[in-house]
């Protein structure tokens, strides 16, 4: 009761001064679509919140310096060794900190979820041709989060100054140093001079904790406005289309599942955060330029770079007599590429099916074989790029020279998402037809009928028509039942 | 009391519970595990509280909100347009434009300070701190003699008063001198079979850390590229495409190795270089 009183004089208050309750009131209405789907962003978001938290927390004990210390804190076996004031701070809050290792372990685990989640999330934003126009706006800032985040994640990885990191540090440097003509430049330039030197560990601190999640928080609130302004797209069904959102309100309902879904995370994280470790660098030992782990794999949101330098061949070439070294087109063209295709994409899609019109009723994922299939190739390229960045572990397991399995794994990743696409390209056409079957219930004559092996009964033009055309609009008596309208923009 | 307000104060009541033992814990300083783990619990008790507060105590739509088009009536566009198409002299235009370029152009200078201070990188890049006469000293200091190198083992080694350079470390190996097959004008950079070369992978940079003794192969732990020892440490498979450079030896009066030189050619990953 005291709750609600002080609330209301608060509401008041504020209301005074800013004329806030019509704006309030609707935004409090806006209608979320209820599809699980449509949390995946969600999940990004509230590990991102999570990030900010554990990371105040580490940032005021950390001491970004690669200045040489003597450790002397609880940890025996690194005692009275000579380390930088980087690592040491990282060991002394993982042992003499009390919460510090349990807060660094659910920064790493819910950085590991917030990447995860961002690609899952894109993943359904591609699949649904959620892209398509109006939001091919939205397409260009959630992929600039993606690499910003994707940055983000290496850098602090990068900071602790330990063996495995400084490996990826190596790397990561040898990658760019591979850059035609401005490469040694743009090396020195982000490293503060030749690897491994003093100033890279303060450089990307300050972008870890400043510049890049300012970047970061910048583009989810561009993310989030144009997502309020555009309002959500939701996938076809009984009463919706090009003029509504059908789903719940923002409040109460789908605030309370949001807040939910905020908890849920953070349990998650601090669950995996107490239970399994993760990133233990007293194990990895100190940085030294001269000394390497064995084995060294980088977190998996980089497993696909790590997974192209492994396995491309060694090709070095000389343009203008200058050597273009090997890591140059695994390492920076292709992904460069990728990243150029990820960013057209929207406009692609467009070259490729004409398709043209404003879209707020999303594609279901049969709709569009073509799309389906290449979304499913590059995934799947993605995905066998990761696992190829663990080949010497796989290799010794199989007990098979790490040589002939990088050469089986060469034809793997050229082969197996070919086939992968396809499948999904003829698994679409079979159910494109079929708006009630799904992928478990349909029937071999569907398939058969996409292959020609007989002659369905009503066959479907092979290019779609456009996806009205594939939605007819479902008449109004069709509608659930409407408890209230929920349209008070434009006051 | 109705059962989903039961559940749903359940669910709470755990998040105290999650409360109570995460502070328990921090005072008892059980630091990563049960603290956690009161944590994990006592958010998993808010989230199954709320999912099951939106699940049974809320309405439940459908609702439908309507959609405005998102584009503006050709009227206020224009309208626009016309504020912002607002006649202007052209010299003060171009004035601006060219004040803007010049002083953004300006803005780009202080980047330099963040390249380096000193030589430039192909300058940098191309040389290390070994030179004719620095004697080859193990991590610790000490120098390393010829006999100190015995067959299967490898020594990494540095130039003395350079243990701290990145770029400087070698890989020190005895072979058999019979079976060498150095490339041609390297016969005497060699101490009766005790070879030396850059402990830096030419693909990405990597220390070329192990070393297969009975096939005299290094191996570089980070892409498994693999070089032939025999053959002057020419990449036999895996994404390296150069030789390690070879580190000329020779021994002074003491019998510990000294280099003859620095390394012939840049070592660790290629850059945009002539060759």
């Amino acid at each position: 009761m005291i709750a609600r009183m002080i609330a209301r004089a608060g509401l008041r208050w504020m209301d005074r001064r800013l004329r806030a309750a019509a704006l309030t009131r609707e935004a409090l209405a806006k209608v979320f679509p209820d599809h699980w789907s449509f949390m995946l962003g969600e999940i990004a978001l509230y590990s991102f919140v999570t990030l900010v938290l554990t990371g105040v927390f580490l940032s005021l004990f950390f001491d970004p310096s690669t200045a040489e210390t003597i450790y002397g804190g609880s940890y025996g076996p690194l005692r009275g060794s000579s380390v930088s004031a980087a690592y040491a701070s990282a060991i002394e809050l993982s042992f003499d900190i009390r919460g510090g290792l349990l807060f660094r372990q659910v920064h790493h685990w819910s950085a590991l979820i917030f990447l995860a989640a961002i690609a899952i999330h894109a993943c359904r934003i591609f699949f649904t041709g959620a892209f398509r126009t109006p939001r091919e706006i939205n397409w260009l800032v959630g992929v600039t989060l993606l690499l910003t985040s994707l940055a983000n994640g290496f850098i602090g990885y990068s900071l602790l100054d330990d063996l495995l990191s400084g490996s990826g540090l190596r790397i990561g440097y040898s990658t760019f140093l591979s850059i035609p003509i401005v490469g040694t430049w743009v090396a020195y330039l982000v490293f503060g001079g030749e690897f491994p030197g003093d100033r890279v560990i303060p450089r990307f601190f300050s972008l870890h904790i400043l510049l890049l999640p300012a970047l970061i928080a910048g583009l989810i609130g561009a993310h989030m406005a144009i997502l309020v302004r555009q309002k959500h797209s939701q996938f076809p069904g009984p009463g919706r289309n090009d003029h509504n959102v059908v789903g719940s309100k923002m409040w109460p309902t789908y605030a309370f599942r949001s807040l939910g879904l905020l908890s849920a995370v953070l349990a998650v994280s601090f669950g995996l955060g107490a239970l399994v470790q993760v990133n233990p660098v007293w194990v990895w030992g100190p940085f030294s330029p001269s000394a390497g782990t064995t084995p060294a794999q980088p977190d998996w949101f980089l497993g696909w770079v790590e997974g192209l330098l492994r396995l491309f061949p060694a090709v070095e070439f000389r343009v203008l007599g200058y050597l273009v070294p090997s890591p140059f087109l695994p390492g920076v063209a292709l992904p460069v590429l990728m990243v150029v295709a990820l960013y057209a994409w929207p406009w692609l899609d467009r070259l490729v099916t004409g398709d043209r019109e404003r879209h707020q009723v999303l594609d279901r994922v049969r709709d569009r074989p073509g799309r389906t299939a290449a979304g499913v190739w590059a995934v799947s390229l993605v995905v066998l790029l990761t696992f190829a960045a663990s080949d010497d572990l796989v290799a010794r397991g199989l007990s098979v020279p790490v040589q002939d399995y990088v050469v089986a794994l060469r034809v793997v990743v050229l082969v197996v998402p070919v086939i992968c696409g396809a499948v999904a390209y003829v698994l679409a056409r079979a159910l494109r037809g079929h708006p009630g079957s799904r992928l478990t219930t349909m029937e071999p004559r569907q398939i058969a009928g996409v292959l020609g092996l007989r002659r369905p009964e009503a066959r479907r033009p092979p290019a779609p028509p456009g996806p009205r055309a594939e939605r007819p609009a479902v008449p109004s008596e069709d509608a659930p039942d409407v408890v209230d309208s929920g349209s008070r923009h434009g006051g | 009391m109705k059962r989903p307000e039961r559940g749903i104060a359940a669910a709470f009541g755990v998040t105290v519970l999650g409360a109570v033992m995460a502070a328990a814990s921090y005072v008892a300083g059980a630091d990563r595990l049960l603290l956690g783990l009161g944590f994990a619990l006592g958010f998993a008790g808010l989230a199954a509280g709320f999912v099951l507060w939106a699940a049974t105590l809320l309405p439940q739509g459908p609702y439908v909100e309507e959609r405005e088009p998102m584009v503006s009536p050709p009227g206020e566009r224009e309208a626009l347009e016309a504020e912002y198409d607002r006649p202007a002299g052209r010299l003060p235009r171009r004035m601006l434009a060219l004040a803007l370029g010049t002083f953004g152009l300006a803005g780009v200078f202080p980047v330099r300070s963040l390249i380096v201070h000193g030589p430039s990188p192909s300058v940098a890049l191309a040389t290390t701190a070994w030179r004719d006469g620095v004697r080859l000293v193990d991590q610790d200091g000490r120098p390393v003699r010829a006999a100190d190198v015995t067959p299967g083992t490898m020594v990494t080694a540095f130039p003395e008063g350079h243990l701290d350079t990145g770029d400087s470390a070698a890989v020190v190996l005895r072979v058999d001198p019979a079976k060498l097959r150095l490339p041609a004008g390297r016969e005497r950079w060699t101490v009766d079979g005790v070879v030396a070369f850059s402990k830096l992978c030419t693909h990405a940079g990597c220390p070329v850390g192990q070393y297969v003794a009975p096939a005299q192969q290094l191996v570089c732990p980070c892409h498994q590229s693999v070089f032939d020892v025999l053959r002057g440490a020419e990449p036999m498979s895996g994404p390296a495409a150069r030789s390690l450079p070879q580190l000329p030896l020779r021994l002074d009066g003491d019998g510990v190795l000294v280099a003859a030189g620095d390394f012939p050619e840049p070592v660790g990953a290629g850059y945009w270089r002539p060759m």
